[in-house]
């Protein structure tokens, strides 16, 4: 059978060793009744065979060439550069556990801490953790570190943040004595104001005045950021925001329909013992060798058990890894390209697209980074006629946001090349 | 060896990667947005060429321990070869180039997948339904949690604590807390098992559930779960598995026929999706009948051969994760039960069974072994006997290291003192084995004849023993004011 070692030989030699007949010793403490003798699944298949039947469901999918994908809302098509498999693919890495031995995890803990300092450098935020499961995640565990910093209760939500990112948050709320509200008035019941920069569809908001409004009235601003836009946008830390957190799939992993991705969260050093999720920090040996080990782990589920005020207890360091090799391989300058060719193409498409009889922008008085609302005449027809020529067309926005019915978010990146950009205009004006 | 960071290797002068041009007019972000807006100070990143990053990453992947070149007898995380094929089914562009918000249509296959994973995994546990939501074991906990909440408000019962054994996991406190829940703790007997007089005195109209591992943090079969199952159910509580050791018995026994009402399993543990070097993993959450109407929005239904997903859920939780859980996880695990199957899944849990007993008899009189055999996958020795030495658990998981073997798990349970948790899985050889306990013997010998030489190990690995407090020291330094050293990053010195 695949994967498994002892011969039939090797069995019965080792039920020798331990003083056993069969395997029906070492199960006894099963109660008979409970004992079952087959599971109702169908046999084991060859790898040839089970190759064959896992890639018939992966050709029943409808995969959309990267450069004709206009659609966003979160995860978005990128170049990878091959460097980033190359690295997370290695089984020194991939097969590796949690580093609890850090003598024997140098490469983990030594990548994660670079995954630090280049997320705490991008947001420009004191201190960054080991990473978390998805943005939306970290948006929750982030307004529960609000809440235990400040003692107070609210959550105020502001403006068209990720829709799952709120659900994901109400969900989280109950239990944790937390209530979330709309708004961007906070009061002296808030304990954060939450926005995300750029919003859900894409607009920029005032950032600024935003966290100046929370820090008045004596609550935390947390700031949901976009990480390649950092490359161009003022960062969290730039406008005294107090957590940043985010999603991290742009960063080197592929769309995957939704994950595994990387949450991102970063924060000041006043509170970084209220982080969620492990860390990770420089050390030295007896010989004075430098080195890295996990650390305030007291602040943790494992060691303060029901006193904890999260229970993760994984990061997502495969993908963190991916992010490490990314933003190493782009650098300051191929982060900064990547965000402007992005931005230049979605308001050249922003352009053509307003030109449409019947298009017009939703808010054409905000400014965007790479995708823009805009509204459309009867939009579900004309997702499947693009659908039909191969074009992955704009997100109805309208599916989470009532008053958006009728809105489309387009979305551009470096791999909507100019000839497709045209390929979508045509088929549209078609 | 040591690497140096990124940071130190960058070189002001490295060329930026070349890319694309944006070939359109349309104006630069910095003519287009008001200052306020723009970034004032550029992010100090590392610039180097790729040869660089790629002897980087590779030097330090050198410096790791992984399942793929060693025994990684940790208990309680069943650390099984991470099959290869399962790499190449969640690569295929017909998985990883689907984006989360494509119609329904167009992503018939990877619903198609998550429907059959739930099936074989209900099949497994003996459930009715399962999440696939939840992006790791803690967060399946949690998830089951907010489940069986939701369950007894809508029945108007308003239940306010949680019983979690001693031996538990810590996520299970945590998990229990932070859904509201008063936590209160039920004690072991002297067997290892949960004490049943303990239970009882417990249970009450407040207790929303117990949660328990079984078999349990010590490897021990819970014998009398049947009648933990039906005290339980007597006083209107619910019972959740802890699925972190669900590697002993599939195709053996089930959860669900236990009587577990809600069912955490672990794709990374069980289901062979590799760690990762600390995730991502997945956490699954099967469910008997009655907790269905509370499963997370939005679950995968089937019709016809058509797969749809329902959001209209009103009962539901709500979401615990954006999109549709780690997917790629999802795709590894369900190809790794393709190729099993049910006899491959049994035999897999037998042979993790036989391996881990056959590892006991090694060490028999070699460590102290607390609670009596048979153990199921896993078992629990203690480092108490070489106390007169001064040698501690940990001293015997660095010797190991220095052995080229990975640590089991160390100071877990709490229950007992200086414990190692050995979990040997049904994918090492008995070569490896013999091999591991041989390890064992030498370092409980060299306990006994110089145990200053241990307490020094390891030395052939590329750093020593490190000075955790001191970097805790350091940090609160740091937050304090008293240094400008953050610790938790690389900082360029202000020269």
């Amino acid at each position: 059978m695949p994967y498994l070692v002892h011969s039939p030989q090797e069995r019965e030699e080792m039920l020798a060793a331990i003083g056993v007949e069969s395997m029906d010793a070492l199960l006894g403490d099963i109660p008979p009744s409970l004992r079952i003798h087959d599971l109702k699944l169908a046999r084991g298949l060859s790898e040839f065979e089970t190759m064959a039947a896992v890639r018939d469901l992966a050709a029943a999918n409808r995969v959309f060439a990267d450069r004709l994908t206009f659609r966003g809302g979160g995860i978005y098509k990128r170049f990878i550069p091959t460097a980033v498999a190359a690295v997370t693919g290695k089984p020194e890495f991939y097969t590796a556990y949690t580093p609890y031995q850090p003598e024997a995890s140098q490469g983990t803990l030594q990548a994660i801490y670079e995954f630090q300092t280049l997320i705490a450098e991008l947001t420009a935020m004191d201190v960054a953790n080991a990473s978390l499961y998805d943005g939306a995640t970290a948006v929750a565990e982030a307004s529960m570190m609000a809440r235990v910093h400040t003692g107070r209760d609210e959550i105020l939500v502001a403006g068209y943040v990720h829709p799952e990112s709120i659900e994901v948050l109400h969900t989280f709320s109950e239990g944790r004595g937390m209530k979330v509200k709309r708004g961007d008035q906070p009061t002296n019941k808030t304990a954060a104001v939450v926005f995300q920069q750029p919003d859900f569809l894409g607009l920029l908001v005032d950032a600024r005045g935003l966290t100046e409004r929370a820090h008045a009235a004596g609550a935390l601003a947390i700031a949901c950021v976009d990480p390649i836009s950092l490359a161009i946008l003022a960062p969290p830390g730039e406008y005294g925001a107090d957590i940043a957190v985010g999603e991290g799939q742009q960063l080197g992993l592929s769309a995957s329909y939704g994950g595994p991705h990387v949450g991102f969260i970063a924060c000041t050093k006043e509170l970084v013992r209220r982080l969620p999720g492990r860390l990770i920090g420089s050390s030295h040996d007896a010989k004075g060798r430098r080195g890295f080990v996990l650390t305030l782990t007291a602040r943790e589920q494992h060691i303060r058990r029901e006193k904890a005020t999260s229970n993760i207890c994984t990061n997502h360091s495969l993908c963190a890894l991916a992010a490490a090799v990314y933003m190493t391989y782009m650098g300051e300058a191929g982060m900064r390209q990547v965000a402007e060719v992005s931005f230049k193409r979605a308001h050249a498409l922003a352009d053509r697209l307003a030109a449409l009889p019947g298009w017009e922008l939703a808010f054409p008085e905000r400014q965007f980074v790479n995708e823009f609302p805009i509204i459309v005449p009867k939009p579900k027809p004309l997702l499947r006629k693009l659908a039909r020529k191969g074009i992955l067309g704009g997100l109805e926005v309208g599916r989470w946001f009532r008053d958006l019915r009728g809105v489309l978010t387009f979305t551009c990146t470096e791999v909507n090349d100019p000839a497709a950009i045209d390929q979508l205009v045509e088929a549209l004006s078609a | 060896m040591t690497e140096p960071l990124s940071f130190e290797l960058s070189r002001p002068g490295a060329e930026a990667p070349r890319l694309p041009a944006a070939g359109v007019q349309a104006p630069a972000p910095e003519d287009a947005l008001s200052k306020d807006a723009l970034r004032a100070h550029p992010p100090d990143l590392p610039r180097l060429s790729e040869p660089e990053i790629m002897r980087h990453y590779s030097r330090m992947a050198s410096l790791n321990y992984s399942i793929s070149e060693q025994f990684y007898p940790l208990g309680s995380c069943t650390m099984k070869y991470n099959p290869v094929a399962n790499e190449a089914a969640a690569a295929l562009p017909g998985f990883a180039g689907l984006h989360p918000y494509q119609d329904e249509e167009t992503v018939q296959g990877a619903l198609e997948l998550m429907y059959r994973l739930e099936r074989a995994l209900c099949a497994i546990v003996g459930v009715d339904r399962v999440t696939l939501q939840p992006a790791a074991g803690a967060h399946g906990e949690w998830t089951a949690l907010r489940m069986i909440q939701a369950y007894h408000r809508s029945r108007g019962d308003k239940r306010s604590e949680v019983l979690v054994p001693d031996s538990a996991h810590g996520t299970n406190p945590a998990s229990a807390a932070l859904s509201g829940f008063q936590v209160v703790e039920v004690r072991s007997g002297p067997d290892g098992r949960i004490s049943l007089a303990d239970l009882e005195s417990k249970l009450s109209p407040r207790v929303a559930a117990l949660m328990l591992t079984n078999p349990n943090t010590l490897g021990l079969f819970e014998r009398e779960i049947l009648d933990v199952a039906e005290m339980v159910h007597a006083t209107g509580a619910m019972l959740y598995y802890d699925g972190a050791n669900l590697n002993a018995f599939m195709g053996v026994a089930r959860p669900g026929d236990m009587g577990f009402d809600a069912v955490h399993m672990n794709l990374h543990k069980t289901f062979t999706t590799p760690h990762g070097g600390g995730g991502p993993g997945a956490g699954p959450v099967g469910v008997k009948a009655d907790l269905i109407p509370f499963l997370p929005h939005p679950t995968v239904e089937q019709s016809d051969g058509h797969y749809t997903f329902d959001f209209k859920r009103p009962k539901s939780i709500g979401r615990v994760r954006s999109f549709y859980g780690n997917f790629g996880m999802l795709v590894r695990a369900y190809t790794y039960i393709l190729a099993m199957g049910g006899d491959g899944l049994t035999q897999a849990s037998l042979d993790a069974v036989l391996s881990a007993n056959y590892l006991r008899k090694q060490v028999e009189g070699v460590l102290d072994l607390p609670h009596e055999g048979p153990c199921m996958h896993e078992f629990v020795a203690s480092a108490h006997n070489l106390a007169p030495q001064g040698v501690k658990a940990l001293d015997v998981a660095k010797g190991l290291l220095e052995r080229d073997f990975y640590a089991p798990t160390v100071y877990f349970p709490l229950v007992v003192a200086e414990a190692i948790m050995v979990e040997p899985t049904e994918t090492e050889s008995k070569a490896t084995l013999d091999a591991f306990a041989a390890a064992l013997k030498e370092i409980v010998e060299q306990a006994r004849t110089d145990p200053a030489a241990l307490h020094a190990e390891p030395h052939s690995l590329p750093v020593g023993r490190l000075d955790e407090v001191g970097t805790a020291r350091r940090i609160t330094a740091y937050l304090t004011g008293q240094s400008e050293d953050p610790v938790l990053r690389w900082k360029r010195v202000q020269k």
